[in-house]
């Protein structure tokens, strides 16, 4: 089985009376180590599918393997830890901690995880993340000291401290100028060419030519990309 | 979560509004400080009260004149009546099992004593027997007590206490020195150990103390009643007392009958009997001997009250004890209040810390933090914001009744049971008012947080 895979996934809002049926019965194949765009327009429940994906929402309808396990009818404790061990986010603001220093928002996940680290361990992988994402002279500064860019890597080296097989990022250059948006988009290639799965969700053609595959939704359908691009 | 990471996590971000932080412990602070102080002034009293007890002889036991009602007029207070004699005092030290020592005791007031150039009212006067002071537990610092032969004497002998010796004899010694009291010249014979104040806060070192003989007969006088009936003047010719109009009831005295039966002034009046029970535990059991012994002399029917009244140490603590209770009591009262009050702005700001905050609420539980995290992190964060408050009340409640020690001249003793109950309380209040805003953090949506601007 591959690494995520979709079967009939639906997703309905029941608002009152009226039920909104957002995702519309969509199945996909994601393997390990690919680097997929998801696209759309805005309201074509690609945010949903996202959501979904991330464990952070569940399906109406229809099964979600992640890594051989279905995740949409876990507890949510289980979720929340298999969304701090198996998969990093990276998001468009890029929601670091204000008044915190950028190695303290980068350990932050390690506070949630069961296993227990020492605080000196804590630190010694997290600068490990910041060199990473080559940040490593910047540990102690804050959110409001760093550039645009800069806190975006803050964020991806934040994504990455518990070392998941999976990141998403939703429109992680939306808030950054053209220059950084090639510099943040070139970290993710690199972490793909390291193996890990990256899914990037974006409604710009030029982002997504980044990923090696282009999943459309429309009107909460896959409209193509469902199969991977033939010679890959 | 890792606790020690939480708790440093709330001081961060407590301290990142720190004027918000500390006007929302306001009242915490406030309400732990008058616990404390409360405490500390209550335990105080009662310790003092406790040592002036011990110091004034736990199994010491008084019996005071009842309060005497004239006909058809107000009941005066307690000790007005007339009704203690010396002979009642003899009585109950040679008929009650339970009484060991016992001192009849004569008030000596309004009187004033002069040495050289110097006029002192000391602020006791009291005439004694010699028991008086192993009773009272009163030693000599200096020369000697007086002895029984100078109590059945009349001699003119007084013992005198530290402040009358820094008063009017300048700090010297004042053994052998004559005294001079009312009318009457006495010699000291002895300087009595400094006692301090006693637990109204009065002097009892400003005291003098003679044979209660002495101090009757030779300067208070034959007192035979109080202020309400002075004039009444009791014949010592028994025919005449108990005069039936016409009759004569006893047979003519001649002038030598008269003068051989000298009538012994049967009314001698003593102001007090003090008598130490054998033992602790015996101090009920005398009270009752000598109340039962009382009535029976005092020839009072069943139906009659009691002439007298008899104070033990014990009653007397009790008393002292329950006003001061009741008082600590009642202030506690307005300090839960304010702790109550205090609570609900805790509970007001943590709701709004919880408003602000739902961002990073949303990102903590993407990245894995589990409804129960969020809970923790908010309780710790509202006990962490309450048990500074107690911290900062116990120390403010502390400083309070140290200022008040030093002005008001109260006695006060810090109380570590109250430092706990405080912590506890506040940790309490923490927890209880700061559950619903970490519960309502705790059931956010993620996705809905995260997207909340």
């Amino acid at each position: 089985m591959a690494f995520i895979s979709l079967r009939d996934i639906e997703k309905t809002y029941f608002l009152g009376e009226v039920d909104v049926p957002v995702l519309k019965g969509i199945s996909l194949d994601i393997e390990k180590g690919e680097y997929v765009a998801l696209m759309g327009a805005s309201g074509s429940g690609k945010s949903t599918l996202m959501n979904i994906l991330g464990c952070l929402d569940r399906q109406t309808r229809g099964d979600y393997f992640l890594d051989g396990e279905e995740v949409g009818r876990l507890s949510g404790d289980r979720r929340a830890l298999i969304r701090n061990r198996k998969i990093g986010f990276v998001f468009q603001s890029f929601n670091l901690l204000p008044r915190t220093s950028a190695l303290e928002n980068v350990i932050m996940p390690l506070n949630y995880t069961a296993q227990n680290l020492s605080n000196a361990e804590c630190r010694k992988r997290g600068l490990a993340a910041l060199e990473q994402v080559g940040l490593a002279d910047r540990a102690g500064h804050q959110p409001s000291q760093l550039s645009g860019g800069q806190q975006q890597r803050v964020a991806i080296a934040r994504a990455l401290i518990n070392r998941p097989p999976l990141i998403f990022a939703d429109e992680p250059t939306g808030n950054l100028d053209s220059r950084t948006s090639v510099e943040v988009m070139e970290m993710f290639s690199q972490l793909n060419r390291e193996g890990i799965t990256v899914i990037l969700v974006t409604h710009s053609e030029e982002i997504a030519n980044y990923a090696k595959r282009s999943i459309h939704i429309s009107d909460g359908r896959v409209v193509s990309g469902v199969y991977r691009r033939a010679g890959e | 979560m890792r606790t020690v990471n939480t708790i440093r996590t709330s001081f961060k971000s407590l301290l990142r509004n720190p004027t918000r932080t500390l006007l929302t412990t306001l009242g915490i602070v406030i309400g732990i400080a008058a616990v404390i102080t409360m405490m500390e002034i209550g335990n105080g009293s009662k310790t003092s009260i406790r040592a002036s007890i011990e110091k004034m002889g736990a199994n010491s036991v008084m019996v005071m004149p009842g309060s005497m009602q004239p006909p058809g007029s107000a009941r005066a207070g307690a000790g007005s009546a007339v009704s203690l004699v010396p002979a009642d005092a003899d009585a109950i030290g040679n008929e009650c099992p339970s009484v060991g020592m016992y001192s009849p005791v004569v008030r000596g007031s309004g009187i004033q004593v002069v040495f050289g150039n110097v006029n002192w009212e000391p602020g006791n006067m009291y005439g004694v027997a010699p028991a008086y002071l192993d009773i009272r537990g009163w030693k000599i610092a200096e020369g000697r007590r007086f002895t029984d032969q100078e109590v059945d004497t009349n001699a003119r002998v007084c013992l005198v206490g530290s402040t009358i010796v820094k008063e009017v004899f300048g700090g010297a010694s004042p053994v052998g020195s004559e005294l001079r009291v009312g009318a009457v010249t006495f010699e000291v014979v002895g300087v009595l150990q400094s006692k301090g104040a006693n637990m109204m806060g009065m002097d009892e070192d400003d005291v003098v103390l003679t044979p209660w003989t002495t101090l009757r007969m030779r300067v208070t006088g034959l007192k035979t009643g109080t202020a309400t009936n002075t004039s009444s003047s009791v014949s010592d010719n028994p025919g005449e007392r108990f005069a039936v109009s016409g009759v004569a009831l006893y047979p003519e005295q001649d002038s030598r009958t008269t003068r051989d039966h000298l009538f012994y002034p049967r009314q001698t009046q003593i102001n007090q009997i003090i008598f130490a029970a054998v033992s602790v535990d015996k101090v009920a059991q005398a009270t009752k001997e000598v109340s039962a012994l009382l009535r029976e002399r005092h020839r009072l029917k069943a139906d009659q009250d009691d002439d007298f009244r008899v104070f033990n140490a014990s009653d007397f603590m009790n008393m002292l004890n329950q006003t001061s209770t009741l008082m600590t009591n009642l202030l506690m009262g307005v300090a839960l209040i304010s702790l109550v009050v205090g609570g609900v702005g805790i509970m007001n700001i943590m709701l709004v810390s919880v408003t602000e905050r739902t961002r990073e609420i949303g990102l903590r539980m993407a990245l894995g933090a589990r409804s129960r995290d969020i809970l923790k992190q908010f309780l710790i964060e509202s006990v962490v914001l309450c048990l500074a408050g107690g911290v900062i009340g116990i120390l403010l409640g502390h400083g309070a009744s140290l200022l008040i020690e030093k002005f008001a001249r109260w006695p006060i003793e810090s109380s570590p049971g109250a430092v706990i109950a405080a912590v506890v309380v506040s940790a309490t209040v923490g927890i209880l008012f700061g559950f619903y805003p970490a519960w309502k953090a705790s059931r956010l949506d993620p996705i809905e947080a995260l997207r909340y601007e």
